[in-house]
């Protein structure tokens, strides 16, 4: 009956079209006018000029940006050299703590020590003991790399928070699907690798995305025993032009990447919930 | 000597006791069906037959060998004996046919190629021979619970457990599971039920058995069970599912 009127909606469309447009247009505003004070308030402040000269000098950035580009080369290489490592030792470390023969004990004492210690530890002291600590040892080169023992330090920390996350994916499948694979006759062994960890690893992409997000850019703490990555580039530049602006670039260029790669991580997570409804 | 044979089978968890001394025969060949209130017992009877739980007193002979004995290993018993769950448990990673497929390969060292004939001809006489690539969230309900009843067949099971595999389906899946039962007796596939279907029971049961508080209060064929109970708890109980 109410069919009848515009375009073949119903009161109950044309109601929701109506408020659809509302909130459009409250936004719109409400944006427009935020930035309209920043960008007019801003400027006011006492210290503007001295602000925009030493952080966001046109001039500083575009001399320098090509260099920390570069530099960030280094943030990528270790990062591609630490993911999948991490990746390895937190699945090994999270299956050694649900190990359940008597004879692997020590694997989940060892396990739990693991994690407990290297969650336990701020991953800049992680860095510093292992960098500077097993060089120290005074091994020949290649062996007293800050790479080799930087990014070693970083698998550590983050194979830990890892090998959580992979257990609760594990607790999260449910055990009626255990139940089932174990009533056809399969092992404990082949329930845990063709059952549970496909679904458990699924469960748990979004969640480890963002230990990727947070890895990339703690990459940068390794330029505290040495390589010239993209913060120590940034802070070479800050001594010798005596400006902050690379900084802000260094910042530009992490967000570059983390950006699309969250959005991407709050994608997946967001399509899982709706799968779980 | 019958196929599966319970002595004084008794169940805890914790205090609670969930089957408190339970006697069944399931002859070769014969289909029995547990009926009672919700816990009562019955599913975890079946679970522990099944060996899905242990049981802390009593005995269970299947083919005449103690199978309740603690430390045996379970895994070739669970071989042998096929269960199907209420609520299907289908692995929702794998298309319908790995469901199937994976036990046989895994504990029976099949090929994919060796077992594709007498798994599609499953497929096949369950009416499901369209739908083996699907995975289970694009099957209705009374699909995934044929598929649970293929992949506990593909094992070649001696014994065939069903807990309740009709309660979790609209009314009208659960005459096309039912369906399937009736196949399976035909073919002389011994077979231990839960089920709230009295209807099909009393049809199609050799033997029932009437569980209230973990034990068989009263069993018999269902003539007998269903046309005249002998206990009082048996007829108040069937005077409210029957209503």
């Amino acid at each position: 009956m109410t069919k009848s009127q515009a375009a073949g909606q119903t009161r109950r469309e044309r109601y929701e079209a109506q408020q659809r447009r509302r909130s459009l247009i409250i936004a719109a505003s409400s944006t427009v006018f935020v930035l309209a004070a920043l960008v007019l308030l801003v400027p006011l402040a006492p210290g503007w000029q001295k602000v925009q000269l030493s952080f966001f000098n046109g001039e500083v950035l575009l001399k320098t940006f090509p260099k920390l580009l570069e530099a960030f080369r280094i943030n990528v290489m270790i990062f591609a050299w630490s993911a999948p490592a991490i990746a390895v030792l937190g699945l090994l470390i999270a299956l050694a703590r649900d190990a359940k023969s008597p004879a692997l004990f020590p694997l989940r004492i060892f396990g739990a020590a693991f994690t407990d210690i290297f969650r336990g530890v701020p991953v800049i002291l992680t860095v510093y003991l292992i960098g500077f600590g097993i060089p120290g040892l005074g091994l020949p080169r290649p062996w007293n790399s800050p790479y080799i023992w930087g990014s070693l330090a970083l698998i550590l920390t983050y194979s830990a928070y890892v090998a959580e996350i992979f257990r609760s994916g594990i607790d999260s499948v449910h055990h009626s699907q255990r139940a089932a694979a174990l009533s056809l006759g399969l092992s404990e062994r082949q329930v845990m690798r063709d059952v549970v960890l496909p679904q458990a690893v699924r469960n748990v992409v979004p969640s480890q995305m963002n230990m990727l997000i947070a890895l990339q850019k703690d990459v940068s703490l390794l330029s505290f025993i040495g390589p010239v990555e993209i913060f120590r580039q940034a802070g070479v530049f800050k001594s010798l032009l005596a400006n902050f602006t690379p900084y802000v670039g260094a910042a530009i260029i992490f967000l570059i990447v983390t950006i699309p790669a969250t959005r991407y991580a709050d994608h997946l997570m967001a399509r899982q919930m709706r799968e779980r409804r | 000597m019958a196929k599966l044979e319970l002595r004084g089978v008794v169940k805890r968890f914790g205090d609670r006791t969930v089957c408190d001394g339970i006697d069944l025969d399931v002859e070769e060949g014969q289909m029995v069906c547990l009926i009672g209130a919700s816990g009562a017992g019955k599913s975890t009877l079946l679970r522990c037959i099944n060996l899905l739980e242990p049981i802390e007193d009593g005995e269970i002979f299947f083919d005449g060998e103690d199978i309740a004995v603690p430390g045996l290993d379970p895994q070739s018993v669970r071989a042998r004996i096929g269960i199907v769950f209420q609520s299907f448990n289908l692995f929702p990673h794998m298309t319908a046919i790995e469901n199937v497929m994976l036990a046989p390969r895994r504990v029976r060292g099949k090929s994919r190629a060796e077992l594709l004939p007498e798994v599609e001809e499953l497929f096949a006489r369950f009416g499901l021979a369209d739908r083996m690539h699907n995975y289970p969230d694009q099957l209705s309900g009374g699909q995934q619970q044929r598929v649970a009843i293929v992949r506990a067949l593909a094992m070649q099971p001696e014994v065939m457990l069903f807990d309740e595999i009709t309660s979790a389906l609209d009314p009208q899946l659960v005459g096309e599971v039912l369906d399937v039962l009736l196949m399976l007796k035909k073919q002389g596939m011994t077979m231990v039920m839960a089920t709230h279907e009295m209807g099909f029971a009393r049809e199609a049961a050799d033997k029932v058995c009437f569980l209230q508080d973990g034990r068989i209060v009263e069993e018999g064929s269902p003539e007998e069970l269903f046309g005249n109970p002998k206990k009082a708890a048996t007829q108040a109980f069937l005077a409210r599912a029957l209503k």
